[in-house]
């Protein structure tokens, strides 16, 4: 007797989604549930946590921004290696406009991210007309280079960094600002990975070849792409700068690369919700095995396989699963 | 000083193509891109440093030991790993990636740094040629290296493995009809390119120390290298392999050695701008990449 496992969807679930007419309140419940989980968790985490988990709450906003920005990059085909290039880049325009100039962090924060989306996406221009891997490649190359460059040229104040940057106001500001910027970012792009242009973004991925046939201008919706990403990117770079009140060197280490992957992985890719989830439970947990120091990103190469290997859609995907539809075991037919 | 630049640039060039040799193998035959390339050859080396100082084995038995020990880790790494996601160049980009960063941290968490973990040159002597010190270690890799590519090339032509090679790397499902098996020749691919890995590093390991920075570096050149010249072309990892080695000396010598990393990304972004397949590249065209 062969049994196949055959998944449904909840009554509930095609009442309240496909028909859009909700007769209870259960119905509303369960329609508005996950998207209104992150938006209060969002809001009410930093009251309740402590000073110490507060700065982790900042860590895990920054990564699970630059873990959105990989996502977007990675469902129109680009599978970024170097994450730490948006940061970076974002940081250093932060810094030096604080720095040299003395603008006003409500003004670097925006400029930075703006700017330092279009020094990116001007960076990878070259590689744009390649597929796949070679992108890889080179935004894995471009941050170590870049480490060098500031190395031997000595701008931007060489190996020492800047420092003395004007911080924020005070902690409250910092942390709804970037808990409201992840949401806002969250919900708006996942939105637009929705709409027909998302839709053109991931065709590009899919096979460019038949949205070229489609007489769209693919190299032009690339680079909107990547702009976005950068931008996302270079906003958290320029957030942490003020943070940390310091630029330097190591703005462009390989964590803000690796993590932000690992978190797009393990949470799930392709819904920018899976990217979040995975930072909200990695960089808690990166930060409870600081004791091991560098055995931590051993942990996310090893998250990394695992979960490419064995869960590819990733934890989002799953839940989602479970939450909408149920499972059983029916015998299969002659 | 320009004689001795241009043979130090020369020995350069040995040793980045005997770097990117393997990598540009793996991805010529299977398209497989394997990030774990630099791990490979920081672990033969740390396996073979391990062999000689721990267990004390012979030179010969610990290096040939290690290559194996490559080769097979190799085909393990398709075989549980990369078979489950084949064609998904993302995943497979990413997987290689995370087992790459596992290793090399893993060694680093060791804090196995340091001037003791080195190999030892297979000969210990040197010559003046043209006013410039020249030590032996470095002939052996210009000479090794052209030999290595030279077999490669008789291998890939005049052999029924090297040839069903080709025809995998030519067109997959032609080959199929072929009797060639593509997971077979995929698996020997990786594994290939693994044990490659481990060579590279006897030859070049004694020249400085062990330690997973390197790993990251080699990785970092051989990628340089193989998109400068054309991902999976030899011939474009040779010419690469020119133009990087003589560049980073020359502003090396002339410039300032902080200097070189600048230099090479400089070539990678204009050779993608200019010709952006890399110089010797056919990916838009269905030639061998061999």
């Amino acid at each position: 007797m062969k049994k196949r496992k055959e998944r449904i969807d909840r009554g509930i679930k095609v009442r309240s989604t496909d028909i859009f007419a909700l007769s209870s309140w259960r119905e509303m419940i369960y329609l508005a549930l996950p998207r209104l989980l992150p938006i209060v968790g969002c809001l009410m985490l930093p009251i309740v946590l402590g000073v110490y988990w507060q700065k982790v709450l900042l860590s895990v906003a920054v990564f699970a921004l630059l873990a959105i920005s990989w996502d977007i990059l990675a469902q129109t085909g680009m599978v970024s290696l170097g994450q730490a290039l948006f940061f970076g880049v974002g940081a250093y325009c932060a810094g030096v406009l604080n720095h040299y100039w003395g603008v006003s962090p409500f003004i670097t924060i925006p400029v930075a991210a703006i700017a330092g989306g279009l020094i990116c996406t001007l960076f990878l221009l070259p590689v744009l007309r390649l597929r796949g891997i070679y992108f890889s490649m080179v935004t894995l190359i471009i941050p170590i280079m870049l480490v060098r460059i500031i190395e031997a040229t000595k701008i931007f104040g060489g190996t020492e960094g800047l420092s003395g940057m004007t911080p924020l106001p005070s902690k409250w500001v910092e942390i709804y600002l970037i808990m409201g910027v992840l949401l806002t970012v969250l919900f708006c792009f996942r939105r637009m990975l929705d709409s027909d242009y998302g839709l053109v973004l991931k065709g590009i991925s899919d096979n460019d070849r038949s949205v070229i046939n489609a007489g769209i201008n693919i190299y032009w919706f690339k680079v909107q792409s990547l702009f976005i990403a950068g931008s996302i990117g270079a906003f958290s770079g320029a957030f942490m700068t003020h943070v940390y009140m310091f630029v330097g060197m190591p703005v462009f280490v390989l964590d803000y690369s690796i993590l932000p992957i690992a978190a797009a992985v393990v949470g799930g890719p392709g819904t920018l919700a899976g990217a979040t989830l995975g930072a909200f439970l990695l960089v808690p947990m990166s930060e409870a095995l600081r004791g091991f120091g560098g055995l931590r990103i051993v942990l996310y190469g090893v998250f990394l396989v695992v979960f490419i290997v064995a869960l590819p859609e990733g934890i989002f995907h799953y839940i989602q699963r479970k939450y909408h539809q149920f499972e059983r075991w029916v015998e299969v037919e002659k | 000083m320009f004689i001795g630049t241009t043979i130090y640039a020369l020995i350069n060039t040995a040793i980045l193509a005997l770097m990117a040799i393997g990598f540009n193998l793996t991805f010529g035959i299977s398209g497989i891109a394997n990030f774990a390339y630099g791990a490979l050859y920081v672990l033969a080396a740390y396996g073979v440093w391990m062999m000689l100082n721990l267990l004390h084995l012979p030179y010969l038995i610990a290096v040939v030991a290690a290559v194996i020990l490559n080769l097979i880790l190799g085909a393990l790494i398709y075989r549980f790993v990369l078979i489950r996601v084949r064609g998904q160049g993302i995943s497979e980009v990413i997987a290689t990636f995370g087992i790459g960063l596992a290793v090399l941290e893993m060694f680093s968490y060791f804090g196995w740094v340091g001037f003791e973990y080195t190999l030892p040159v297979l000969i210990d002597r040197s010559y003046i040629i043209a006013g410039t010190y020249v030590d032996m270690q470095r002939i052996i890799i210009l000479v090794f290296s052209i030999f290595l590519i030279l077999g490669l090339w008789f291998f890939t032509h005049h052999t029924s493995i090297g040839l069903a090679f080709r025809g995998i790397a030519q067109d997959e499902r032609t080959a199929l009809t072929f009797g060639i098996d593509s997971d077979w020749i995929a698996t020997l691919s990786i594994s290939l390119g693994a044990g490659l890995a481990a060579l590279a590093a006897l030859f070049i390991i004694p020249l400085g120390s062990i330690s997973p920075g390197e790993g990251y570096d080699v990785l970092i050149k051989a990628l340089a290298v193989c998109i400068i010249g054309g991902l999976g072309s030899t011939g474009g990892v040779v010419m690469a392999s020119f133009i990087v080695g003589f560049a980073e000396r020359f502003t090396d010598t002339y410039i300032g050695s902080h200097w070189t990393m600048i230099v090479s990304l400089a070539a990678i972004l204009i050779v993608l701008i200019v010709k952006p397949s890399g110089l010797f590249g056919k990916q838009k065209e269905l030639e061998e990449r061999i």
